[in-house]
């Protein structure tokens, strides 16, 4: 028989609609999950009492034919969402005691649609970082490393919810995509991940970090099960001015798994000194797979797309550093411990307290590069590098519909590695980083498994919110690759 | 561009209200040094008549009817705070 944590949203829609199993039978099914592989470290708050009432209510729903799109499902939340009553750390020390008192736009849509919640997923504090090391509430494992008897990093920033949906505890999850913090942990742990278009998904009541930068999206183990999940969580909203005023398609029927006569762009640019055999030898490979479904080939040209880390690297901290002012030890969250002689004192303790090593680096670069003398140096030029990004994007696509890219330069690594720079961390991002600063949509799709046994992502890229077309390539991608391969600490 | 001293990483830090202990100022220092020269790269491009990008969706922003929607909820509102009284946040005192 089939476990219940093996299903994906779509069979499981299924299944709950053909009465094969309950909601509450599904989500007692990852709750015991999530209870056996504690040692992952993917969540950081469990809400089972939470879910089980919630999937209660779904079965009385799907009996009576009022069913919602997610109806009954149990996700994982990333702890950036800030959900009613539930606590929401954003991975930091500074926010380890806060109970919003209302909930995120996307995670409110979910509710809506009758997703259940089984808990809150760890992260990279305030979703700074691409191995999941700098949250407060500690380290997460990447499945992945049962395989190779290694403890191995699963990516980041949406850590926790990668490993989650790969480890079998929830059959998705939310994540945030900033420079990449969706796709790179999907590369790293095997599971689909999508970064919608800029505007989207609404991002009212997502803790801030860049926010002409964030943007949320599903993470999940199939492309269908993509498509779904989006369709619940984007749409316009009046709270997040930056929302898109665009009606959504249904995303679901993009997948037709036609491709023929589609033009996917290879940018040369792409192809990076030093860059491991393997990772060049799979992106061929994905291009002969469309190919062989009937799409074109063409070269594209993406000149700036070395300097998009720079940029990235003026920009986000220099937006963090303003949306992480408003952590003051008030309002809300931590507030300094012991004597404080005034309120700069108090501010400047709970910060210094509040904040890991990682977030007050980029919170300082940040203020640098914003402040008098050197803002014209820094983050004007960042800025004006960015038009040069998008519009590289913009003539790219005269040629071609969508973009194929490898998803990261390298398979997971060790816990521990590439810590002792924080260049080097950043160097993860390098293939995820130029769409997010030009704001388009980008989904990572497990393609293969590098010489030691670990998966590898291929990064699709659309045109602005044409995600139809990037989950169509994605689904043919998907079939072609064939990825069956799992962590083997699920079992048999 | 010369590398950031210890001084600087002082000024840096107050401006950015975290506290930073005295032995940490030089590690920092050579960390901000670090990704400040290698973002310098940027001055590489030329960016002559490149207006800044200022939006990243095509689309102006929204705007809303200028109407109170929520208010007159002051137990919500400082159900997180970390010291109050009366309905009102409480901090050290600010007057030397």
């Amino acid at each position: 028989m089939t476990k219940l944590t093996n299903l994906t949203l779509a069979s499981a829609r299924d299944g709950l609609k053909s009465g094969e199993f309950s909601a509450v039978e599904l989500t007692q099914a990852h709750i015991d999950a999530m209870s056996a592989h504690k040692d992952l470290n993917a969540f950081i708050t469990d809400t089972p009492e939470r879910a089980l009432a919630q999937a209660k209510v779904s079965d009385a729903k799907i009996k009576s034919g009022d069913a919602g799109a997610m109806e009954g499902l149990p996700i994982g939340m990333k702890d950036l969402f800030c959900t009613e009553g539930v606590l929401t750390t954003a991975g930091s020390h500074i926010l380890d005691n806060f109970i919003p008192p209302y909930e995120s736009t996307v995670s409110g849509n979910l509710k809506n649609a009758g997703a259940v919640m089984l808990g809150k997923t760890n992260l990279d504090e305030f979703a700074m970082g691409s191995a999941n090391v700098t949250s407060y509430f500690g380290n997460v494992k990447n499945p992945w490393g049962s395989n190779v008897d290694k403890d191995l990093v699963p990516g980041g920033s949406s850590g926790g919810s990668a490993a989650a949906v790969a480890g079998e505890l929830c059959l998705a999850a939310t994540g945030t995509d900033t420079g990449g913090s969706i796709r790179q942990p999907a590369s790293f742990t095997g599971i689909v991940g999508l970064k919608p278009t800029y505007g989207r998904c609404s991002r009212w009541g997502v803790v801030a970090f860049a926010s002409s930068l964030d943007q949320a999206g599903p993470m999940t183990k199939t492309v269908q099960d993509a498509a779904i999940m989006l369709q619940s969580m984007a749409g316009f909203d009046e709270k997040d001015s930056t929302s898109a005023p665009e009606s959504l398609p249904n995303f679901e029927a993009a997948l037709t798994g036609d491709i023929k006569g589609l033009r996917i762009g290879i940018p040369k640019e792409y192809r990076m000194d030093g860059m491991p055999e393997e990772i060049t030898k799979l992106w061929k490979q994905g291009e002969d797979w469309l190919k062989a479904a009937g799409a074109e080939i063409v070269d594209v040209s993406l000149p700036h797309t070395k300097y998009a880390l720079a940029t990235y690297y003026i920009v986000a901290p220099a937006e963090a550093s303003a949306n992480l002012a408003r952590y003051d030890g008030v309002r809300y969250g931590h507030r300094a411990e012991g004597e404080l002689e005034n309120l700069d004192d108090l501010y400047c303790k709970t910060r210094g307290q509040g904040f890991g090593e990682e977030v007050q680096r980029r919170i300082m670069i940040g203020a640098y590069v914003l402040s008098a003398g050197y803002y014209d140096a820094y983050y004007a030029k960042a800025q004006k590098v960015r038009t040069l990004i998008a519009q590289d994007f913009t003539n790219a696509y005269a040629n071609c519909d969508v973009i194929l890219t490898p998803t990261c330069p390298s398979a997971a690594f060790g816990i521990g590695e590439n810590e002792d720079d924080p260049l080097k961390m950043y160097l993860n991002d390098i293939f995820t980083v130029p769409s997010s600063l030009a704001g388009l949509p980008g989904m990572s799709i497990p393609a293969g498994l590098s010489e030691g046994g670990l998966p590898l992502g291929l990064q699709l890229i659309g045109r602005a919110f044409d995600e139809e077309t990037l989950l169509r390539v994605g689904g043919v991608l998907e079939t072609a690759a064939g990825f069956t391969a799992k962590p083997s600490m699920i079992g048999a | 561009m010369s590398a950031l001293d210890k001084d600087t990483v002082k000024k840096i830090a107050l401006l950015a209200r975290i506290e930073v202990p005295e032995e940490k100022l030089e590690p920092i220092a050579q960390d901000l040094t670090n990704i400040l020269t290698w973002v310098e790269q940027l001055s590489e491009v030329n960016t002559d008549g490149v207006a800044e990008m200022t939006s990243v969706a095509d689309m102006s922003l929204h705007l809303r009817k200028d109407v109170v929607t929520s208010g007159e909820q002051p137990d919500l509102v400082l159900q997180n705070a970390p010291d109050q009284a009366d309905h009102c946040f409480l901090v050290p005192k600010v007057i030397e």
